[in-house]
């Protein structure tokens, strides 16, 4: 079993909203003083395709699209011991489209070989586009499942999918080659890599592909959708704390406002 | 080559998400001179068909065996066969976790730009322009979709009803699809949870809980206080991921996005990402005991306690009202 998780790195999402800034040029965040970190959905993808080659073995390729900086998301996945990492090296200007990015991996997953599975998070932390996964798919001709929360093997050549639904949950079975774009469940909770396997993820190595290398054109890192505007809202409600003398004052105005609600319904 | 689609599930019935995509998709429509289309895939249902038919121009209806259970590989085909031949300038689905699952594939297949979770859409001299939040609801960005169609599934629970005044009922055509390839994916089981009352995403009133609350129990005392009130229970992601609740529950950027009369908060700091799932709430109040919570600078009304303390005494308190 060849299994790919694509890592996606972002800006911290727990940057507070005080601190968080545009770039009105590039029609992104600024980076400031934040860190660069692994999309946690991404993380959570990873932590399936550990779980899933502890239990029925395989093999682990992390791919990333991004700057040479992305490298640390890869670092981090040899750290949780991913078996291969692999960047496509991607210095376009501004923020490219979902669509140029699920070609760049596309691309880097037929350099790689056959794959039987591609992992990849629900969605970004950053732009939330929740679109690199089912791109990707249709860019390798295979299906794809959303919102998978577990992987096991079934027959030969095929693989149950449990996936989350807006009303419980759904299980497919679903032949290889998947892609599953993978979401958040409390078995799928990233585990903390060991410092000495911190130390050894230095020493390996990481293969890189330019976007020459993978026959992309740079000038079509937008030619899906591009970032018109980007603004950040100034929308605060005034909130009224209910006062009070006694804990039952307070709970009793709290009440009011809600059964007030209520009857209005 | 203006005509918008609009994709209905016949099996979520005729809900105030297809009553605001249909909205959505008719001033899109007329705003550009097309047509609208509804496609309705599914089981039969009557009450779709022409609740749709009241507000498009034409309703398409796929109601054959192969289309009876949502499975993604056939649906997506099906919406292919069904929307090609129209050359929509634009598609627009809810958002649902299938419109969602399916928004990004049905663009690639038609040749045109995806784009999620929308808040507004407008076309722009040829371009739909779609409106969102971005950075876990930090900032708000305008994508200028490129290609044509643009395939875009909306916050269709907040989108205004279409204005059917004068309007005569559109057509109703049975389609039926031949050659749908034989899927990849087989569904073997739906679990659907037993929830009492509507939806979440129709609910007017909610009770949510989040990681203040510690633990699994005290959504027992939530849901006694949710009860009383007939509201619907819902939580943050951290108190999901713990497991203390299903995922089902989940409400914000990665949950469902809810739009209810009153949003309660207790024990939910308010993250932005948190925040985004419940923007379209009429009124948001909170129970924190911090004061400096962010999810106060959502609220209408708040009260700064500790929860254990007073959910019991506001449950009594709001039986005996009423």
């Amino acid at each position: 079993m060849n299994i790919v998780v694509c890592i996606k790195q972002i800006l911290d999402p727990e940057l507070p909203a005080r601190d968080f800034r545009i770039d009105a040029v590039r029609k992104e965040a600024e980076r400031g003083s934040a860190n660069l970190v692994p999309n946690i959905f991404c993380e959570n993808a990873l932590e399936t395709a550990l779980q899933f080659r502890e239990a029925h073995g395989g093999k682990i390729t992390a791919l990333t699209c991004g700057p040479e900086a992305a490298e640390e998301v890869l670092r981090k996945a040899l750290a949780l011991k991913a078996d291969e990492a692999a960047l496509v090296v991607s210095d376009v200007p501004g923020v490219p489209d979902p669509m140029f990015v699920a070609r760049a991996l596309a691309a880097a997953i037929r350099k790689l070989g056959p794959v039987d599975l591609v992992l990849t998070g629900r969605e970004a932390g950053d732009w939330g586009a929740g679109q690199t996964g089912g791109l990707l798919a249709e860019e390798l001709a295979v299906p794809s499942i959303s919102f998978v929360e577990n992987v096991e093997p079934a027959s030969a050549g095929a693989l149950n999918v449990k996936r989350q639904t807006d009303s419980g949950w759904e299980a497919f079975e679903a032949t290889l080659p998947l892609v599953a774009t993978i979401t958040n469940h409390e078995k799928n909770v990233p585990r903390i890599p060991k410092t000495r396997d911190v130390m050894q993820s230095f020493r390996k190595p990481i293969t890189k592909w330019t976007l020459a290398e993978l026959d992309l054109d740079p000038s079509q890192a937008n030619s899906y959708y591009e970032v018109a505007e980007l603004s950040i809202p100034r929308k605060e409600t005034q909130c009224e704390f209910v006062a009070g003398e006694t804990l039952e004052d307070k709970v009793a105005g709290f009440a009011s406002r809600v059964t007030e609600i209520m009857r209005s319904l | 080559m203006a005509d918008v689609v609009c994709c209905l599930f016949a099996a979520a019935g005729f809900d105030r998400a297809a009553v605001g995509i249909l909205g959505a998709g008719r001033r899109l429509a007329d705003s550009s001179g097309g047509k609208l289309v509804a496609l309705v895939l599914g089981p039969a249902n009557e009450a779709v068909a022409s609740g749709a038919s009241a507000v498009a121009d034409r309703v398409l209806v796929a109601d054959q065996a192969a289309l009876a259970e949502y499975e993604p590989e056939t649906y997506l085909s099906a919406l292919v066969a069904l929307a090609k031949p129209i050359s929509p300038a634009a598609v627009l689905l809810g958002s649902d976790s299938y419109s969602q699952e399916l928004t990004p594939r049905l663009a690639h297949r038609l040749g045109g730009s995806a784009a999620g979770d929308a808040v507004a859409i407008a076309n722009d001299a040829g371009t739909l322009r779609v409106t969102r939040g971005v950075y876990g609801g930090k900032a708000v960005a305008v994508l200028a979709l490129k290609r044509a169609p643009a395939v875009v599934w909306m916050r269709a629970r907040a989108m205004d009803p279409a204005d059917a005044a004068g309007r005569s009922a559109g057509s109703v055509e049975k389609a039926a699809l031949a050659d749908l390839p034989a899927s990849r994916v087989k569904l073997l089981n739906r679990h659907v949870e037993a929830k009492s009352g509507v939806r979440l995403e129709d609910a007017r009133l909610i009770v949510s809980g989040g990681r203040g609350l510690g633990g699994p129990e005290p959504f027992k005392q939530l849901q006694e206080l949710a009860d009383a009130m007939g509201a619907q229970m819902a939580a943050s992601r951290a108190a999901c991921d713990a497991g203390w609740v299903p995922p089902s529950w989940q409400v914000g950027q990665t949950g469902k996005k809810v739009a209810p009369e009153l949003y309660m908060a207790i024990a939910i700091s308010g993250a932005s990402q948190h925040i985004m799932g419940i923007a379209d709430s009429k009124v948001i109040c909170a129970i924190n005991r911090d004061p400096d919570a962010p999810i106060f600078k959502h609220c209408r009304f708040g009260l700064v306690e500790d929860y254990q303390k007073v959910i019991g005494p506001l449950r009594q308190a709001i039986s005996q009202s009423r």
